[in-house]
């Protein structure tokens, strides 16, 4: 598998495009397709090492979830992103794909409020259960005190 | 879900009903967690069959305070995620905004800081088996003894350290465009006096734990990472070649000019404590080699490219994103970071190595001993400034 190789079989899958040729290849997929191509990177381009997923606040732009995969044999890196659209929390959990990405879309949700369907056990994990609001989503104030520390 | 439900279900993930079964909390102040970590186990007898791994206990939201500091501000902070090792995660930071702002980057920096990197491998490395050996403790003749020696390796790098930006654990060291110190009058030849002496002290480290059956007894077999979950959980570092992947940023994606130096990249297969302990004690000796070659050829000339960095207006970063990663001493610190043109972030996420490694426990305790526990612990050396962060 080469960069050339990959890109080729990415215009295999319907909706993903292509936004930089890379290292990395940086791929654009519908919020709706984004559990089914990470199965496609993992089973087509052998992407099995899952690096980390997070996600960015554009404020009225909405929320965009960005995950990193390779093929370390290959070493061909790949990162996709999914627009979720303003107002939508809710994104397909790649945690039937990749086991690492239970604690990751974990702190995701902890951060940023995204609910992942298809996660087992999505609870907060660096903050505690009681923590009021997300605090990396944009309209989270930094100096604005939060209980419990008033 | 409100806060009554995520409760709820956090209690439903262990089953706190069973006759057979034993709930034990281990930490969060637990001396072999390394920092503070609670494990909830559910035990049957002396044996773990589930875990909830509960972390955050150091959480100060780096990437929201991140937000909030300009690029030249936040490299002295970064060294704060992995505090053991904190020469690398700074140069995660300043290389993703140097990608960013294509700042170049002179090559006597390159080296220094590929020279300071290496050397925080093998004190991150020191404390390591220090902190291992003394978890497993009494089965290894007294347990401390080896902690005490590894330590006292570890104060000699952090000397050279102390001599090269006065500070022991948190340098801020890296900056910008390059480096804000170099080396001073004399250092070179303290550096080759203690890599010398701590390449012969590591023959003693080896003869005193392989020699020692308990030792083998301990980490042979034990917390065995397959390759195909080494891979789908994300592990790195000495993890992943524990587990017989031949996967090295610094091989794979040279950075720094670390294309310039000769380092052999050791895995193992077995995938079990002892074989990370053996990549490890080769990774040690590997950071040497590199020190030496770095002190061999240390090219003349400035050490940044942005001298005397102070003001906001001396970094201009485009808008963009990228992420730079870097090998740590336990694995992929990477570094992603979306610029929208102002002086601060407008998003920044640490991809902390001790986050990914942590999560592979839950996987693979269960079924072993408590005590197995501890030995497969130390043998994942997590640091929770990085995996909290």
């Amino acid at each position: 598998m080469t960069y050339p190789e990959a890109r080729g079989r990415i215009a295999e899958f319907a909706g993903a495009e292509v936004t930089a040729d890379g290292p990395p290849l940086a791929v654009a997929v519908p919020a709706a397709a984004w559990a089914d191509f990470a199965r496609f990177a993992q089973t087509r381009l052998g992407c099995c090492f899952f690096s980390f997923c997070s996600a960015i606040d554009w404020k009225a732009d909405g929320l965009e979830v960005v995950a990193w995969v390779a093929n370390l044999d290959a070493n061909v890196s790949l990162v996709f992103k999914a627009r979720l659209g303003a107002g939508v929390t809710a994104c397909p959990s790649l945690t039937p794909v990749y086991r690492g990405a239970d604690w990751m879309e974990r702190e995701c949700f902890d951060m940023f409020g995204i609910r992942f369907d298809g996660h087992p056990d999505l609870r907060r994990i660096l903050l505690s259960d009681d923590w009021d609001g997300h605090p990396l989503l944009k309209s989270y104030p930094v100096d604005a005190p939060h209980p419990p520390y008033r | 879900m409100t806060a009554d439900e995520a409760r709820a279900r956090a209690r439903a993930v262990v089953d706190y009903t069973g006759a057979e079964r034993l709930t034990m909390n281990m930490g969060p102040q637990h001396p072999s967690a390394h920092g503070v970590f609670r494990a909830i186990l559910t035990l049957e007898g002396e044996e773990v069959v589930a875990v909830d791994a509960v972390i955050g206990y150091l959480h100060r939201c780096h990437e929201k305070l991140a937000e909030t500091l300009t690029y030249a501000q936040y490299p002295s902070i970064a060294s704060k995620t992995d505090y053991v090792a904190a020469m690398t995660s700074e140069l995660a930071y300043v290389m993703a905004a140097e990608r960013l702002g294509a700042v170049e980057v002179p090559k006597r920096a390159q080296y220094l800081r590929v020279l300071v990197a290496e050397l925080q491998r093998v004190a991150s490395h020191c404390l390591w088996l220090g902190t291992w050996c003394m978890d497993m403790g009494g089965a290894l003749g007294g347990g401390a003894t080896i902690f005490l020696y590894c330590i006292r390796e570890r104060e000699l790098v952090l000397d050279l350290f102390e001599s090269l930006v006065g500070a022991r654990l948190l340098y801020g060291f890296h900056q910008v465009g390059g480096t804000r110190y170099d080396i001073p009058a004399g250092w070179t030849a303290q550096c080759r006096t203690t890599i010398d002496l701590i390449e012969t002290r590591l023959l003693e480290y080896e003869q005193m734990l392989e020699g020692n059956a308990f030792f083998h007894m301990r980490t042979r077999g034990v917390g065995v990472i397959s390759r195909e979950l080494a891979e789908s959980v994300g592990v790195c570092g000495p993890l992943l070649r524990g587990s017989g992947v031949a996967y090295d940023i610094r091989r794979a994606e040279p950075y720094s000019s670390y294309e310039d130096f000769q380092f052999a990249v050791p895995v193992e297969s077995a995938g079990d404590c002892f074989a990370r302990y053996c990549v490890r004690m080769v990774e040690f000796r590997e950071s040497i080699r590199i020190v030496r070659q770095v002190l061999d050829g240390l090219p003349e000339g400035p050490i940044s490219s942005k001298p005397g960095l102070k003001s906001v207006a001396q970094v201009r970063i485009p808008k963009g994103e990228t992420y730079a990663r870097v090998e740590g001493a336990r694995g992929e610190v990477g570094c992603y970071l979306v610029a929208d043109g102002s002086a601060k972030p407008y998003r920044m996420k640490w991809r902390g190595a001790s986050f990914s490694n942590l999560a592979v426990l839950p996987h693979i305790l269960p079924g072993h001993k408590v005590a197995d526990v501890v030995a497969i612990m130390g043998s994942v050396d997590p640091v929770f400034g990085e995996v909290d962060r």
